[in-house]
């Protein structure tokens, strides 16, 4: 591992505060996007002018050479965007940075996403110019919550899967949460009570089962081995990063794609998490702690089988023995609160969250943890991950 | 009477999409596959993604359907479905027309009774202007 000059690690992170929907008025989404990136410049040492290259996802208006002229940066060599709606490419848009500093064309690339629903459109709402829209919006198929029910219903139909441990992924990252300074819900407790008592938003999912709906913008630096050794920071290596789509993914919005029925009840990502271990040479056991994509609890529920952590059908007792939880799990999850209860930049914030835990300064800390896993949004196309490692 | 009140979005046909909607105004269910290999695929697209071809015919489906999965929708995300909560949104395949999944609306049967692997049966919703939607209810 890492034994390549050019070994992408990253070396630093930067994000806004994070908000309620809403929350952030006095300053742009473009500006707190530009903060956060020279946030990830500072934490890293690293002059802005350094920064060379710049990659997002999910039709970020914040365009690169945008960027790039607003912070001054003299000379930009990598400008790539991972396609998707969603946080489908959050790991992607690593991956894009990756491609860039492994193949020479950059030396220090920013993955970015700024999100401020308050200045945008909200997601929980119905938008008109959604891709196949006239095969959904005229039945009441109208937000991502609705599409990716129908995909959850069908797992939990085939599984033993409960909504006891749908409650279980609410209720254990919103422990973390309550660890977590920067957390949204960081002063919110949640009971099982509370969870089970909270309203339908589409069954089978509660309000509880759903991300928030925030502010925030989030950044990660990525730089070569070589550059990394001279830098302030632990250095986190991306030991192997993937994005991608199996076949008929896209065929229709989310839970209403006509991809093969085999893999309907997925997060489209059976392949890439076979590839991305493979690339790395490790396999699910050597995973230490996993930040995984909660847009809604039963998707981490499909990943956990997906990424190989137990079998098919098996989340369900996987998280019932207490797997998932900071204390005492085998594979602690969303260990800064996650989407569910941190905050919602599209997955980005979950970056950041694995890389502090390998640099140690997680909230929820994972004694000596030395390697995760990081998905982007789960049952979209394309799908990413990485795999970070520290030696 | 329409499932939705006159606000709730209509189909806005295109050029990829059209021909199915002039389908379902005749209250016909047809699905695009290719004139070639035979090849359903839905929603229509411009090219058959198995030989290429780009010659279409569309093919009638059946009016007997079953549940692959629902979900009971319990908030309005559109202020035009704000009278009709909860409504059920289901993905129905069809025994007699592999290969394809439609989205539509199950309905006349309590939400809390509806099941995968339901039997369903296709009724036409008028929704006015000359279309109808494709719905389904319990056979």
């Amino acid at each position: 591992m890492g034994t390549s000059a050019r070994a992408p690690h990253i070396v630093g992170i930067g994000q806004s505060a994070y908000t309620r929907w809403g929350g952030i008025q006095d300053r742009s989404q473009f500006q707190i996007t530009a903060e956060a990136i020279v946030a990830a410049a500072r934490d890293a040492g690293l002059p802005v002018s350094a920064i060379d290259g710049l990659t997002s996802f999910s039709n970020d208006s914040n365009e690169g050479p945008v960027m790039q002229a607003a912070l001054g940066i003299p000379e930009l060599r990598w400008s790539a965007m991972v396609w998707g709606g969603g946080g489908g490419g959050s790991c992607g848009a690593v991956s894009l940075a990756c491609a860039a500093i492994e193949s020479g064309q950059a030396e220090v690339v920013v993955a970015y996403r700024g999100l401020c629903q308050g200045q945008g459109r909200r997601y929980g709402r119905a938008a008109p110019t959604r891709t196949h829209g006239n095969f959904i919006a005229p039945y009441g198929l109208f937000a991502p919550p609705q599409m990716l029910a129908l995909m959850v219903q069908r797992f939990m139909h085939l599984y033993p899967i409960t909504e006891d441990h749908l409650a279980e992924i609410a209720l254990s990252f919103r422990a973390n949460a309550n660890r977590n300074p920067l957390a949204v819900m960081g002063d919110r407790t949640l009971t099982k009570e509370q969870y089970l008592a909270s309203r339908w938003i589409a069954e089978p999912l509660r309000l509880y089962d759903c991300c928030l709906e925030t502010d925030g913008a989030a950044a990660v630096l990525i730089t070569t081995a070589e550059r990394a050794r001279d830098l302030v920071q632990q250095r986190v290596e991306v030991l192997a990063s993937a994005h991608g789509s199996g076949a008929g993914w896209s065929t229709g919005p989310l839970g209403s794609q006509n991809m093969p029925n085999d893999t309907y009840a997925s997060t489209n990502n059976r392949r890439l998490a076979k590839e991305l271990f493979a690339r790395a040479g490790l396999t699910p056991d050597d995973i230490d702690v996993a930040q995984i994509y909660d847009h809604f609890s039963g998707m981490v529920l499909m990943a956990l089988e997906d990424f190989g952590f137990c079998g098919p059908g098996e989340s369900g007792d996987f998280v019932a023995e207490g797997n998932i939880r900071h204390d005492g799990g085998k594979l602690p999850l969303n260990t800064s609160g996650g989407q569910l209860s941190e905050a919602y930049v599209h997955g980005v914030n979950l970056i950041i969250e694995g890389v502090r835990q390998l640099r140690g300064t997680s909230t929820a800390q994972v004694a000596d943890a030395r390697t995760c896993l990081v998905t982007g949004g789960l049952g979209v196309a394309p799908t990413s991950a990485i795999l970070l490692g520290r030696n | 009477m329409a499932l939705f009140p006159e606000t709730m979005p209509r189909p806005e046909p295109d050029m990829d999409d059209a021909p199915f909607w002039e389908a379902c105004a005749e209250r016909q269910l047809r699905f695009q596959s290719c004139a070639v290999c035979g090849m359903l695929r839905h929603p229509p697209a411009p090219i058959c993604g198995g030989c290429h071809s780009t010659e279409t015919v569309w093919t009638a489906a059946p009016t007997e359907a079953e549940v692959f999965s629902f979900t009971v929708i319990h908030h309005a995300s559109h202020p035009a479905v704000a009278d009709d909560l909860p409504y059920v949104v289901g993905l129905v395949t069809f025994p007699g027309l592999p290969g394809v999944k439609l989205v539509t609306n199950i309905t006349d049967i309590p939400p809390s009774e509806v099941r995968i692997g339901m039997p369903l049966t296709l009724w036409w919703d008028d929704i006015g202007d000359g279309m109808h939607l494709p719905r389904f209810r319990p056979a």
